[in-house]
């Protein structure tokens, strides 16, 4: 079957597109490599803040349960442990499906990549060890599988992913021995920062991991103090027993599938590094692919299922399932919350990030046309 | 044992134990469970040793995208334990280097 909209990936931007496409009359087929649907908002058990008919106060646990049964309603096709592996020229999307084993290929109107983001590592002696993980993975353990992948842990990285899970972790029942950040401030929003603590975790800034220990998992680990251009100072160490380091070091965007069908993108730091660049309704240089949420930017959760509804009212209204004026009234809408998204420091930094990329866009079909 | 009992926001059923030999040890799991979770569960944290230098490496990314966690499972190498889930009566073995089809050393 010729889908009208195929979408890859089903984390909140996947899920904000699949049901806004249906929701206008578009034939939606929405991928995931996973086995379950909801991308990282199923590990997000804090409530977000932002406007109030943005989920203020929900948290991502039941936004997800939310979308999920949005779209089922909208008659999404879903097809989970299907894996993208390839874009080809001609627009064939190749998916591999994880229980028959089977390489199948998938043609469509439009296509929505909303595959998120990867998160960074940094590399230090011990580094491969046993217990040294991202700290997503520390997330998704002790949030979705109702596991603490240690009890010790000393977190790299003060951003939001840093921050929270730090808190999240606590509330599992972990003790957080310190937060390291080699900048000198902390970097993520000050709401988590001070819950973070209240619960009395120090901050070690101006400092970096120098080295993790141990036979088959992580015994200590040690840190030092770094000058302005970031070398160690000899004579600064510090030693703390744990059994787990987290990473908490940035997203980036996974901008692979994307690349291969040829969508131009720029490097920016502000938005995680290499950015896959979308003009107003979210369409790439190539004409009738789209890109939404951490592909386009690593923001939020909220963020992304605002991008993902663009995307996919986007779709269906060059698809001619809505007229242009009624296509607009959403669009405004969406607009508008993203605006509303996009406040304080953090967001206006990322709003003019995202201001620059657009600009960065020569048109849409600049690229190669699938 | 590091399952979380009482998580003040996360709700969780209760669900079937299940029975998993890792390297010939017979373990509890919850049914449909990640391997990996329920090896942590079990305070197993080094799932293979890479080929040349015989370093263990355990999980990393949590979410299917890195292979560090992979090991033997019913036969089968360099299967990510972090996105399998468990099955009673799995057989899961320590993978050392680049494991062999049809690997089998529990029970
Ligand atoms: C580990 C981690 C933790 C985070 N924690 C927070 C947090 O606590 N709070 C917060 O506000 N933000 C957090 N973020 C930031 C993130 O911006 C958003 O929360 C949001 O989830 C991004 O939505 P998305 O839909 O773009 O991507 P995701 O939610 O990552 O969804 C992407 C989906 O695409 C699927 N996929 C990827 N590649 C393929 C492929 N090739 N084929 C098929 N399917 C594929 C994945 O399985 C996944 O379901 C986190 C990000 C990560 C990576
Ligand atoms: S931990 Fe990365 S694939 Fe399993």
């Amino acid at each position: 079957m010729l889908y009208d909209v195929l979408i890859v990936g089903g984390g909140p931007a996947g899920l904000g597109a699949a049901i806004n496409a249906a929701k206008a009359g578009a034939s939606v087929l929405l991928l995931d490599e996973n086995h379950l649907l909801g991308g990282q908002l199923f590990k997000q058990i804090h409530k977000f803040f932002g406007s109030q008919d943005h989920y203020a106060g929900w948290r991502g646990i039941d936004i997800g349960q939310k979308l999920l049964r949005e779209a089922a309603e909208a008659g999404v096709k879903i097809k989970l442990n299907s894996r993208v592996v390839g874009c080809l020229e001609d627009g064939l999307i190749s998916v591999y499906e994880e229980q028959t084993g089977k390489l199948i290929g998938y043609k469509s109107k439009k296509v929505i990549l909303a595959v998120g983001a990867k998160e960074n590592a940094v590399s230090f002696p011990g580094w491969t060890l046993p217990g040294v993980m991202t700290a997503g993975a520390a997330q998704t353990f002790a949030n979705v599988h109702g596991v603490l992948p240690g009890k010790k842990i000393l977190v790299i990285g003060s951003g939001n992913v840093g921050l929270i899970v730090s808190y999240q972790l606590t509330q599992a029942g972990a003790d957080i021995v310190a937060i390291v950040d080699a900048l000198p401030g902390i970097s993520g929003y000050g709401v988590h920062a001070s819950k973070v603590s209240r619960l009395g975790i120090p901050f070690y800034l101006k400092h970096t991991i120098s080295r993790a220990s141990g036979e088959d998992r992580v015994q200590s680990a040690e840190i030092v103090q770094i000058d302005k251009s970031f070398d160690p100072i000899p004579g600064t160490e510090k030693q703390f027993k744990v059994d787990t380091v987290l990473l908490a070091v940035g997203l980036s965007p996974k901008v692979e599938l994307a690349t291969m069908l040829g969508c131009d993108f720029h490097y920016e730091p502000r938005l995680g590094g290499h950015t896959i660049l979308h003009d107003k309704n979210m369409e790439t240089s190539v004409k009738g692919v789209y890109v939404c949420g951490d592909l386009a930017g690593v923001e939020e959760a909220s963020t992304a299922l605002e991008e993902g509804r663009l995307a996919g009212v986007a779709a269906a209204e060059s698809l001619g399932y809505l007229e242009p004026s009624q296509a607009l009234r959403l669009k405004k809408d969406i607009w508008k919350n993203l605006n509303e998204l996009r406040k304080g420091t953090f967001g206006e930094a990322r709003r003019d990030a995202k201001e620059h990329l657009l600009t960065m866009l020569k048109e849409v079909g600049s690229g190669r046309v699938v | 044992m590091c399952r979380i009992i009482n998580h003040p926001i996360v709700e969780r059923e209760e669900r079937k134990n299940v029975t998993i030999y890792v390297d010939g040890k017979k373990l509890e799991a919850k049914e449909g469970e990640m391997i990996a979770a329920a090896l942590l569960a079990n305070n197993i944290h080094t799932f293979r040793y890479t080929k040349k230098q015989r370093e263990p490496r355990g999980i990393f990314c949590g979410i299917g995208q890195c292979n560090d966690c992979v090991m033997i499972v019913d036969g089968v190498p360099n299967t990510r334990t972090c996105v399998t889930p468990v099955r009673d009566g799995m057989v899961i073995t320590t993978q050392k280097g680049l494991g062999k089809i049809g690997d089998h050393n529990a029970l």
